[in-house]
């Protein structure tokens, strides 16, 4: 059964719908990568599995539970988790806290939890006590991370991970996203890095005005002629 | 020495009281704007509420305690105060309910549900003059306030430190509360939980953090600093309908100034508007008083900076003065 499955979703914020039947399937073991040009309804799709806007019509499907359109305070608890692109850490908050934020929902003790985010991020162990706001911008990617995996996700949503980060760090954050995936969670990410993305995704979906317009593994459409000269520069 | 005695009682002791009063009701309006983003005007009349709620249990408690012959070894007013603050808790959750809440469900502007608070601060003005009547009362009908004067004739000093039973009660329970919020909100999950509302609400919601419960713990923690604060400032003067109602603008200073949002912001900037208060007002001159013989004829026998009657302003004159120079408050507030 898979992770996740849109069928035919609309969605919009109350105007005219931005996604206009989309379909998207992903498995546990799975690294999805949304591709598109700007305004193809990429962070768009994103929002609609978590809640964050109205889904017209379709249906979303969770480890075969519909979840269309519940609020993000249900779908957390289900194993859902979500790092937005912007504003994704609690600045005036320090790190320990933000990751404990995560953890929100959770009754039992999450220490287990903590250790393990301090060691896939060895930085932020340094600066467990040090306000969020006052990090780098590669080292605030991994804190959103952090908190996002706190809540135990078995699916992980991931807004642009890499933007605004320097290539030093877009390698290491994709490289953590390999190793959370290896974990057993599995992962959505919309990128604008679409090469480098598409190389380590086990599947690639290239969305344009709302709509499919290529689906398949990452290496498939990076040897696609058409999907090079149309969305990947050449 | 006596000059001394008097600065103490009248700048800092007055400073320390009316700071307390200013920061227990800007921690309210501070956590309510943080979570809820709308400056909330009612808070003033809030106060006013508990402070009655707490006259009419101490009335009752009173009849009680002289029925049965008990002699409490505290005062009646603060005894019967865990149980006001609850009362008002239960008081501001019904508000938020009945008139906060809708407006936010319909997806209401700030600025929608400031007017509202003003509409609703007019209204627990009229309720409490339709039950209590215009006039001021005093909780003071049987027994005078304690009064503990402190001899400082060690010093050399005639004039005694004076401070009331209330106001000794007052500073006490402010620290008391200011240290409960702080554990609350940096130890436990739900404090944790508001801290991260108000940095980030959008982010707090996709975090799974439940906000409905943040948002009824907001009310619940500043209806019960109100009710504190307003019965402090009753206890202290009188109690009458407009009692909080004409300092919620020094209140609001308070907030602005410690940076809106900012729990220990509003403190420091309560204590800050509270201490400006009086010393603005204070004689200066009465210092200089015992080198008179080695001064100059002209300088004046008053040198307060501003007469009584214009206290109010030195709030103001403090806000425009941060805002002009820090305009995000002494500490970092968040935005609107």
């Amino acid at each position: 059964m898979a992770l996740v499955k849109l069928d035919n979703i609309e969605a919009g914020y109350g105007g005219a719908p931005i996604l206009k039947g989309i379909n998207m399937e992903i498995e546990a073991s799975d690294i999805g990568v949304i591709v598109g040009p700007n305004g193809a309804g990429k962070s768009t799709a994103l929002k609609a599995i978590f809640g964050l806007l109205d889904v017209t019509s379709g249906a979303i499907t969770f480890h075969g539970e519909n979840i269309t359109n519940a609020l993000p305070d249900k779908l957390v608890p289900k194993g859902l988790s979500f790092v937005p692109q912007e504003h994704n850490v609690f600045t005036s908050m320090s790190v320990n806290e933000n990751l404990e934020m995560g953890a929100f929902i959770r009754e039992d003790d999450f220490s287990d939890s903590l250790t393990s985010i301090y060691d896939m991020f060895p930085p932020l162990k340094e600066k467990r006590n040090q306000d969020a706001g006052e990090l780098s911008g590669g080292q605030r990617q991994m804190v959103a991370m952090g908190r996002a995996l706190m809540s135990k996700p078995t699916l992980l949503l991931l807004d642009e991970p890499s933007a605004g980060l320097s290539p030093r760090y877009v390698l290491e954050i994709f490289e953590q996203i390999v190793k959370v995936n290896a974990s057993g969670v599995g992962i959505l990410m919309v990128e604008q890095n679409a090469q480098q993305a598409l190389a380590f995704a086990s599947k690639g979906f290239v969305l344009a005005n709302g709509q499919n317009r290529f689906t398949g593994t990452g290496k498939e459409l990076l040897a696609d002629p058409e999907v090079a000269k149309s969305f990947l520069g050449g | 020495m006596n000059e001394l005695i008097f600065f103490v009682n009248k700048v800092l002791i007055s400073g320390m009281v009316l700071g307390s009063i200013y920061a227990l009701g800007a921690v309210g309006i501070t956590l309510i704007f943080g979570i809820l983003r709308f400056a909330h005007f009612a808070h003033g009349d809030v106060m006013t509420l508990g402070a009655f709620v707490t006259f009419i249990l101490t009335s009752f408690a009173s009849a009680m305690a002289a029925s049965m012959g008990i002699v409490t070894p505290i005062p009646v007013p603060i005894l019967v105060l865990p149980f006001a603050m609850a009362i008002s808790a239960v008081l501001v959750l019904g508000i938020d309910w009945g008139f906060y809440a809708p407006l936010r469900k319909r997806g209401a502007k700030p600025v929608t549900l400031l007017i509202a608070s003003i509409g609703v601060a007019l209204m627990i003005q009229g309720v409490i003059r339709l039950f209590s009547g215009v006039g001021s009362r005093t909780f003071y009908v049987d027994a005078p306030k304690t009064i503990f004067r402190f001899d400082m004739s060690f010093l050399g000093a005639t004039r005694k430190i004076i401070v009331t039973e209330p106001q000794f009660w007052m500073v006490g329970l402010t620290l008391v509360s200011v240290l409960a919020l702080h554990f609350f909100l940096t130890r436990s999950r739900l404090g944790k939980g508001m801290r991260a509302m108000a940095d980030n609400a959008a982010l707090a919601q996709v975090s799974g953090i439940n906000t409905q419960l943040v948002i009824r713990v907001t009310w619940i923690i500043a209806g019960a600093l109100a009710c504190l604060a307003g019965t402090m400032l009753a206890l202290d003067v009188t109690l009458k309908p407009d009692l909080a109602f004409n300092i919620i603008l020094p209140i609001f200073a308070a907030a602005i100034v410690g940076g809106l949002g900012h729990s220990y912001g509003a403190i420091a900037g309560g204590f800050l508007v509270g201490f400006a208060e009086t010393m603005s007002v204070f004689n200066w001159a009465v210092l200089l008083r015992p080198f008179k013989g080695a001064l100059p004829e002209w300088i004046p026998n008053d040198l307060s900076i501003v007469p009584t009657e214009y206290k109010l302003t030195v709030a103001f004159t403090i806000l425009i003065i941060v805002l002009l120079v820090k305009p995000t408050g002494m500490f970092k507030g968040v935005g609107s």
